[in-house]
């Protein structure tokens, strides 16, 4: 991948928003948390959430560490490792309390969430993403 | 060894399929030519033609080459529903990987070895999906094969080489989507003479078939749009090394990498020899290669000179964010440029630049570069531990026959004067000729309005349309290295013969020709390339 800053944000906004909601629809029912659907549903849309808007700030760090990169890209062994601190970010945030609602989320319930979440991701921006969008990679991950 | 026939005429290397440049031409007077109104004219009407009694085939689009750049633009506008007859392809090649594969096959990479392009760098799939990594592994039988390439993949470029598909991947490939898009209906074989702008809009294509196909000696091409795809304008020698070949008619001492030589490597099976080698990117590094492997597999005895130029100690760059990584002599770079410029914020950075700035970045992502592979690099330290790898800094000043069947290469050194004597010197800088070298390419400079980028190729806008050809609303476009100092880089790759072709099929879609290809369309083709299915509109 070789993202410009941009096509960055907008490929997360994509990726968490769209791909990430439609999976998050998919699996909550499954997450183990013993609680009505709705509150589950309320639990993982929220740790989405925060992935979604913490990471655009994230985005801007990784942007950063590009910039010390001769070829000014984003292998995709980084894309997929820069879910670990993303995701202990996510989930102090999450146990915060900061969080609007202040959903009720286990461990285990945003371990599942999160990582699923992460991984479907993942393997959509390394392929099938330009499938649906074939101009994508041209254009330093931008859609407009 | 004496049979071998010089395959070099003016200075250029010549290619499957091309002919030599010939003198100017004079019009034979034979009906079906060329006249001298046309050749003197810039624009051509109906009538001028016509009157030369050159027969006219009607066609919206031609693209003159049919190589890799051809074959990518092709791909797209068929997925972008044009059906084959609004096509020509205009080719001096039967196939459109022959030249790629001639001049690849000369520098050492056979059909079992890698490229140096990346794994979705697929000019048989537009999307880049599935990668030539995913498709080497599901073509394996083996746990360890299948897995080896998606490991590679995976761990690029930080824990392993980048993966490079095999060059016969990438054949193997190109046919299939050939064949699926009705390439060869599309193919009128001959060379190319010239593309002149019609009067009224439009261009006219010249195209010399194979003496004796056609009943005139020419057939003209009347069409709204023209790509030209055609390849490198020539390939030429080292000056010094161009002098000694002809000076001493010795055309099997002293070879370029891009003409076969394989004389050589038998040469130094039969018996020890010392070989200087010349240039120190990703040719050099191959036909080193090629020469450590004959060692160590079969027995070869071979010293091998090293001739650097300019040596590379160190990481290099103007700043440190901008520092490419550089040492034995060799700037290291996965491929001819980086990745960043392919389609990320290098792009951008070019795309905004004009005139010098565009130039001197050039300089900074270009030049000489190779990959830092783990073989590479083994065996050249192991070379120089052994003491038959050695490595000379300096200018070549002459080149010179020497006693027993010798070349010898005196160069300046910071320590003075050094003599290398060799039993076969190998160019392998690449050096490429002007593009007035190229017929065609000429013939656009003079009559066409066409111009020069900073860089002195052919100048095109964002979009590939040349500058300055436009004839009415028509447009004329060119991809490939000829286009080289516009404001996309890559422009002699598979990658970026992708993006290239994207661009014009892009801007023909908004003048109307075929329909922009939106997701919908792109995931209903990209099923369609997966279960292999003929596209229609073919005749
Ligand atoms: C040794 C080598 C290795 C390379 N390896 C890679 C790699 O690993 N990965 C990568 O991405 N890129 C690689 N490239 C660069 C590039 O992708 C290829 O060179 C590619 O073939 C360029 O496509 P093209 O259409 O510009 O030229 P070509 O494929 O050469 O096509 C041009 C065609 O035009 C024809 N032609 C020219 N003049 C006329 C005329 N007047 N009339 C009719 N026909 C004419 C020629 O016969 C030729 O068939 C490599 C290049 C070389 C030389």
């Amino acid at each position: 991948m070789t993202p410009t800053l941009w096509g960055r944000i907008q490929t997360r906004i994509f990726l968490i928003g769209v791909v990430g909601s439609i999976w998050t629809l998919i699996i909550t029912p499954v997450v183990p948390l013993s609680a009505p659907l709705s509150t589950k549903y309320q639990g993982t849309f929220s740790v989405l959430g925060v992935v979604l808007v913490v990471g655009l700030v994230w985005e801007l760090v990784w942007h950063f560490f590009q910039q010390f990169r001769w070829e000014k890209d984003w292998p995709a062994l980084f894309a997929l490792a820069q879910g670990v601190p993303e995701g202990i970010a996510a989930w102090l945030i999450v146990r915060s309390g900061v969080v609007p609602g202040k959903p009720q989320v286990t461990l285990m319930a945003f371990l599942v969430s999160f990582v699923t979440v992460w991984l479907v991701t993942w393997i959509f921006v390394t392929g099938p993403i330009r499938v649906a969008f074939p101009r994508w990679r041209f254009f330093g991950g931008r859609f407009f | 060894m004496n049979n071998l026939e010089p395959r070099m005429v003016n200075e250029t290397i010549i290619t499957p399929g091309m002919e030599p440049p010939v003198e100017p031409e004079q019009p034979t007077g034979a009906a079906g030519d060329l006249t001298d109104e046309l050749l003197h004219a810039d624009f051509w009407s109906d009538d001028l033609v016509a009157r030369a009694g050159i027969p006219v085939v009607d066609v919206p689009l031609v693209s003159v080459g049919g190589g890799m750049g051809s074959f990518v633009l092709c791909d797209w506008l068929r997925i972008a529903g044009v059906p084959t007859s609004e096509i020509k392809v205009l080719s001096a090649t039967e196939t459109p990987w022959e030249t790629y594969q001639y001049l690849a096959s000369s520098s050492q990479v056979p059909e079992h070895e890698r490229l140096r392009s990346d794994s979705v760098s697929c000019p048989d799939n537009i999307w880049g999906y599935p990668s030539y990594a995913f498709r080497e592994a599901f073509g394996e039988r083996s746990l360890s094969k299948i897995i080896a390439p998606l490991w590679n993949v995976f761990t690029e470029p930080i824990f392993t080489d980048y993966f490079t598909p095999r060059s016969g991947q990438v054949f193997k490939g190109v046919r299939r989507e050939a064949d699926r898009i009705g390439w060869w209906s599309m193919v009128e074989h001959g060379q190319v003479r010239m593309v002149r702008k019609r009067d009224r809009g439009g261009y006219f294509t010249i195209l010399t078939p194979p003496s004796g196909t056609t009943p005139t000696k020419r057939v003209a091409y009347r069409s709204n749009w023209v790509q030209i795809a055609v390849g490198y304008p020539g390939l030429r020698y080292l000056p010094d090394l161009q002098e000694y070949r002809q000076r001493h008619r010795d055309y099997a001492h002293v070879v370029n990498a891009y003409e076969p030589h394989t004389h050589i490597y038998e040469e130094l099976l039969l018996r020890p020899g010392t070989v200087v080698v010349r240039g120190s990117g990703i040719v050099a590094s191959r036909i080193l290669q090629r020469l450590i492997d004959d060692r160590d597999h079969h027995g070869a005895q071979t010293t091998i000179n090293h001739l650097f130029r300019h040596y590379i100690r160190e990481p290099h760059g103007p700043n440190i964010w901008m520092r490419r990584p550089g040492g034995n002599g060799w700037a290291y770079q996965g491929f001819n440029w980086p990745k960043g410029s392919w389609g990320g914020q290098l792009k951008f950075r070019l795309e905004r630049s004009e005139g010098e700035d565009r130039k001197h970045l050039l300089e900074i992502m270009g030049g000489t570069t190779t990959p830092k592979r783990k073989l590479w690099r083994h065996q050249l330290a192991r070379g120089k531990r052994e003491g038959w790898y050695r490595e000379y800094i300096g200018e070549v000043t002459s080149v010179e026959p020497g006693p027993h069947d010798t070349v010898v290469t005196k160069i300046n050194t910071s320590g003075g004067v050094l003599e290398l004597p060799a039993s076969f010197i190998i160019d392998a800088t690449g050096l490429e000729a002007d593009i007035k070298q190229h017929r065609v390419l000429a013939d656009l400079l003079e009559h066409s309005g066409a111009g020069r980028n900073p860089l002195g190729k052919l100048d095109v806008e964002r979009n590939f349309e040349i500058r300055g050809a436009r004839s009415g609303t028509s447009k004329m476009y060119a991809v490939g290295s000829s286009t080289l100092g516009g404001y996309y880089a890559v422009v002699d790759s598979f990658l970026g013969l992708s993006y290239s072709g994207l661009q014009i099929a892009d801007d023909l879609a908004n003048q109307g020709f075929c329909k922009r290809i939106g997701s919908w369309s792109s995931v209903r083709n990209w099923w369609l390339w997966s279960f292999h299915r003929e596209l229609p509109g073919r005749r």
